[in-house]
């Protein structure tokens, strides 16, 4: 068998993986927006200290 | 593990990223974002855009994730559709049990994240939305009765009330309307499309009205449900949603429709054979544009009424 430096399963293998690592860094991303845009809106209050206690 | 035990063959687990993709029915996902983003719109009261953003994104992948467990459930009769043969798994490039398991982790993925983004009720919604559309639907309805595609229309008809909810919390007339109105053109959108895709339903023995009813029966099906259809398509233009815009383009477009729908009943096989369905054709390309267009029209309401232009006040 011959063998090639890149195989086309390379390269969708390739391919498959940088899919799927942009998808989780973008997701990575919205999330945190999601958490700043929660967290400065006006619908979130952080508990008092006496009621942790 | 060396390159000399690669093997040469696409094998299981080897498709690219774009055949998962195809696994979501990428052009379903995207009339769910268009609807859902009018009914967001729509509705009264506002998010954070990036909120906003986010529900329609989660809806969307909700969407992809029950077409990927219709793909998985439906490879069977797939494999016989000339439509579907192509498909990621008929054509062997994904397994059946990867769209399964990509089909759950994205439900339960946008399901909790819907909910996380807006309100409980908007992710029980979407959670509902996949539930009915898998499993009322595709296991169920689908190759049990005619009526398949007037019930299971329901599920596709969801997305502008979960726009609508994600936005209020709470539920209304007006995306019931919305719901509505996608609900009654998917049969005749459908049916058109069993006519002139006839050999196959036929051939995978999916129970369309075409074939236990007759072509004649479907005909006055799609002209029965054309009717109604415009009666709410334009009786939608005097409630909140509607205004002069979306009102002229309903008066137009059902018109259009309904003229559509009388010659498709007027025809029979001869007629229809001797032109390849042309009519048939014409009134299911006009059917997309049909959902497109009333959509946009709300969607421009909505968009003109903070400057006093939209709507009837």
């Amino acid at each position: 068998m011959s063998l090639r430096p890149t195989h086309e399963i390379h390269n969708r293998r390739f391919g498959r993986n940088l899919g799927l690592g942009l998808v989780l860094v973008a997701f990575v991303a919205l999330v945190f927006g999601l958490t700043i845009v929660k967290v400065t809106g006006g619908d979130f209050q952080m508990p008092k200290a006496e009621e942790l206690n | 593990m060396t390159d000399a035990s690669i093997p040469t063959q696409a094998t299981a687990g080897e498709a690219g990223f774009g055949d998962y993709f195809a696994l979501l029915k990428p052009r379903v996902m995207a009339l769910v974002v268009f609807t859902a983003f009018a009914g967001l719109l729509a509705a009264p009261g506002s998010v954070h855009p990036l909120v906003g953003f986010c529900a329609i994104l989660f809806i969307a992948v909700g969407g992809g994730a029950s077409g990927a467990l219709n793909m998985w459930w439906d490879a069977d009769i797939d494999r016989i559709m000339r439509r579907t043969r192509n498909r990621p798994i008929p054509s062997g490039r994904v397994q059946e049990g990867e769209a399964l398991s990509l089909g759950l982790a994205l439900s339960g993925f946008a399901v909790v994240m819907l909910a996380l983004a807006t309100n409980i009720l908007a992710g029980a919604l979407l959670a509902f939305t996949i539930f009915f559309y898998v499993v009322v639907y595709s296991m169920w309805l689908k190759r049990s009765t005619p009526q398949n595609i007037v019930i299971g229309g329901l599920a596709g008809a969801f997305p502008p009330l979960i726009g609508w909810v994600a936005v209020t919390g709470e539920m209304a007339m007006e995306p019931w309307l919305m719901v509505a109105l996608t609900f009654m053109w998917t049969p005749p959108h459908f049916w058109a499309l069993a006519l002139f895709m006839r050999s196959d339903y036929d051939d995978a023995g999916v129970p369309m009205l075409t074939v236990t009813h007759g072509r004649r029966a479907t005909r006055v099906h799609i002209l029965v449900y054309t009717i109604l259809l415009a009666l709410l398509a334009v009786g939608m233009g005097f409630t909140s949603l509607g205004g002069p815009l979306y009102l002229a383009v309903a008066v137009v477009l059902n018109a259009l429709f309904l003229l559509g729908a009388v010659r498709i009943w007027r025809r029979d096989e001869t007629d229809a054979e001797a032109d390849n369905f042309a009519v048939e054709r014409r009134f299911f390309r006009l059917s997309l544009l049909y959902l497109f267009l009333h959509f946009g029209a709300i969607l421009a309401e909505a968009v003109l009424r903070p400057y006093g232009l939209g709507g009837w006040a």
